[in-house]
């Protein structure tokens, strides 16, 4: 009898301990994995843009003309607009809908930011800067679950929220203006995209191993295994080679 | 029998899933197609006909065949001998991405939408109207089509977009019009006269990149989704889904839109009330340099 007692304790005991275990784990959901993205080889020439075609968009770049953005170095050779996420590890509960509404600006006839990066469940909104009418017009593949649309935005017009149904890398175009170009990277958890010098941070993410993903629009994906302590923070640098 | 078919087309998304990164545009192969053929839950609804998919398929063998293929992906055989611009590619019903709809852009369109689209054929294209075909032939037609995208398993057709009664044209209308037509740029690709000759308009592509032309009012031609009054007003507001054309149902009001239809068919070379009018008012084509609101 006695025994069988000291055993049930120690059950009681056991689960307890994994029931407070588990509330830590998804309280210490503030693990980071950081790191740099770089280009490994010389900056590729990023061609300048003609938009004469659009005399108010020639007049915002006369003194600085705008490039295209397929790959943008920064000092050191760091990689911008690489898009960072865990693709394969995440429990169900690092699953949540970040809080944010991030921004997708059409903003001197070119994308702001060229890369915006969301989560599948998460909401964003399109807005326009610009005195001239663009067309916001996302390209998805219709297989993924995700539905291309085409809405007009002249000047003056209401920002527009939308959201995205499956992860998927959607190109974005103007076609009104065809060198605007840019990308929806939709994915699923959390992410992070590299800022001007290549470094990023991914926040919230709980203690465990992973691969985490990193894409790059014209030089494709690469991924990394990372193991993330609890309340700690993983590191993964990546190096694209250039084309 | 409803048991069996949720079975396959489980199977069916598991193998779609899993085909998705290698093909960039999806295509289905026959053996896919055959598994997804639901024939049984596949109909279409316009007034009161009600068109079967099965009842679709000798119609669509006999005269669809040869342009939109047996898989419904536009590659039938004549499909290699158009060239886009002056003559578009067939529709791929697979993507389930209609030009022609009463619904907002990203939906998919009414059964009566792609009914009225057989029937009406498009203009500047090598899809003639259907008119010799029945009513019944052409529901069930509707329903074939719709088998081919799997879209039509989960979504539902959009709420298509409400038309206000039609006003009378005035003299202000038309002016307004013009108005709107400077205001949300509709020059920026059909030209300040209609001419389809606006500065964006030579680099237009459609959704799989083949190269597409705007609208030119001034040729005679008939728009492709029809050219009644409250055909041209749905054009702009739904915009033409897989095509250049934005929707501007969030830019433009409800009435204005009238405005817009009225100017627009001031630009086409068709006679009108409204030509008329223009040409008594002088009106000019719009200034692209004149400040906002200052036509």
């Amino acid at each position: 009898m006695k025994k069988i007692s000291a055993v049930f304790v120690a059950l009681v005991l056991v689960s307890c301990g994994a029931l407070l275990l588990n509330r830590n784990v998804s309280a210490a959901a503030d693990g980071k994995i950081t790191g740099t993205v770089k280009l490994d080889g010389a900056a590729p020439h990023m061609k300048g843009i003609d938009m004469s075609k659009d005399p108010y968009c020639a007049k915002i770049h006369a003194s600085d003309p705008a490039h295209m953005e397929t790959v943008v170095v920064g000092s050191g050779g760091g990689l911008q607009n690489v898009v960072l996420y865990i693709s394969d590890g995440l429990p169900a509960s690092a699953l949540t809908t970040p809080s944010t509404v991030p921004v997708f600006d059409q903003k001197g006839c070119v994308y702001s930011p060229h890369v915006l990066a969301l989560d599948t469940t998460q909401k964003f909104e399109v807005k326009t800067s610009d005195q001239t009418t663009h067309n916001i017009h996302p390209n998805p593949n219709p297989m993924t679950g995700n539905i291309g649309w085409n809405q007009s935005q002249p000047p003056g017009a209401a920002p527009i929220e939308k959201s995205w149904k499956a992860a998927e890398f959607i190109p974005v175009q103007c076609n009104i203006h065809p060198w605007m170009h840019g990308w929806f990277a939709v994915v699923k958890g959390p992410y992070a995209t590299t800022d001007a010098s290549g470094n990023y941070t991914i926040e919230n993410v709980p203690p465990g191993s992973y691969t985490v993903t990193a894409w790059q629009e014209d030089l494709g994906t690469q991924t990394q295994k990372v193991t993330v302590a609890a309340g700690g923070s993983g590191s993964a640098n990546f190096s694209f080679k250039g084309k | 029998m409803g048991n069996k078919f949720g079975k396959w087309s489980l199977w069916v998304g598991v193998a779609a899933f899993l085909a998705l990164p290698l093909a960039s545009r999806a295509q289905l192969t026959v053996a896919d197609l055959h598994k997804t053929l639901d024939l049984s839950t596949s109909d279409a609804h316009v007034g009161n006909l009600t068109g079967h998919a099965k009842d679709g398929a000798a119609t669509y063998r006999r005269y669809c065949i040869g342009c939109h293929g047996e898989l419904g992906d536009g590659n039938g055989e004549n499909a290699e001998w158009l060239e886009p611009p002056l003559f578009p590619k067939p529709r791929n019903f697979q993507l389930g991405v209609f030009k022609c709809r009463s619904t907002p852009s990203g939906t998919l369109p009414l059964d009566s939408d792609l009914f009225n689209s057989i029937g009406r054929g498009f203009d500047r294209s090598t899809m003639p109207p259907w008119n010799t075909l029945t009513a019944q032939e052409k529901v069930d037609l509707v329903a074939w089509v719709k088998h081919f995208s799997p879209r039509w398993a989960g979504e539902k057709a959009g709420d298509p977009i409400k038309i206000p009664d039609e006003p009378e044209v005035t003299p202000e209308r038309i002016k307004a019009g013009r108005e709107v037509f400077a205001r949300v740029q509709c020059w920026k690709c059909h030209g300040v006269t209609g001419q389809a000759n606006g500065p964006s308009a030579s680099t237009l592509t459609d959704d799989l990149g083949r190269p597409i032309a705007p609208f030119n009012f001034t040729e005679g031609a008939r728009p492709k989704c029809g050219s009644t009054d409250r055909d041209i007003y749905r054009i702009f507001m739904t915009g033409l889904d897989g095509t250049p054309m934005p929707s501007y149902a969030d830019n433009i009001k409800p009435d204005e839109g009238w405005d817009l239809v009225f100017y627009l068919r001031t630009l086409m070379a068709q006679k009108s009330v409204e030509k008329e009018m223009a040409k008594k008012l002088d009106l000019k084509p719009v200034d692209p340099n004149a400040p906002a609101g200052q036509q």
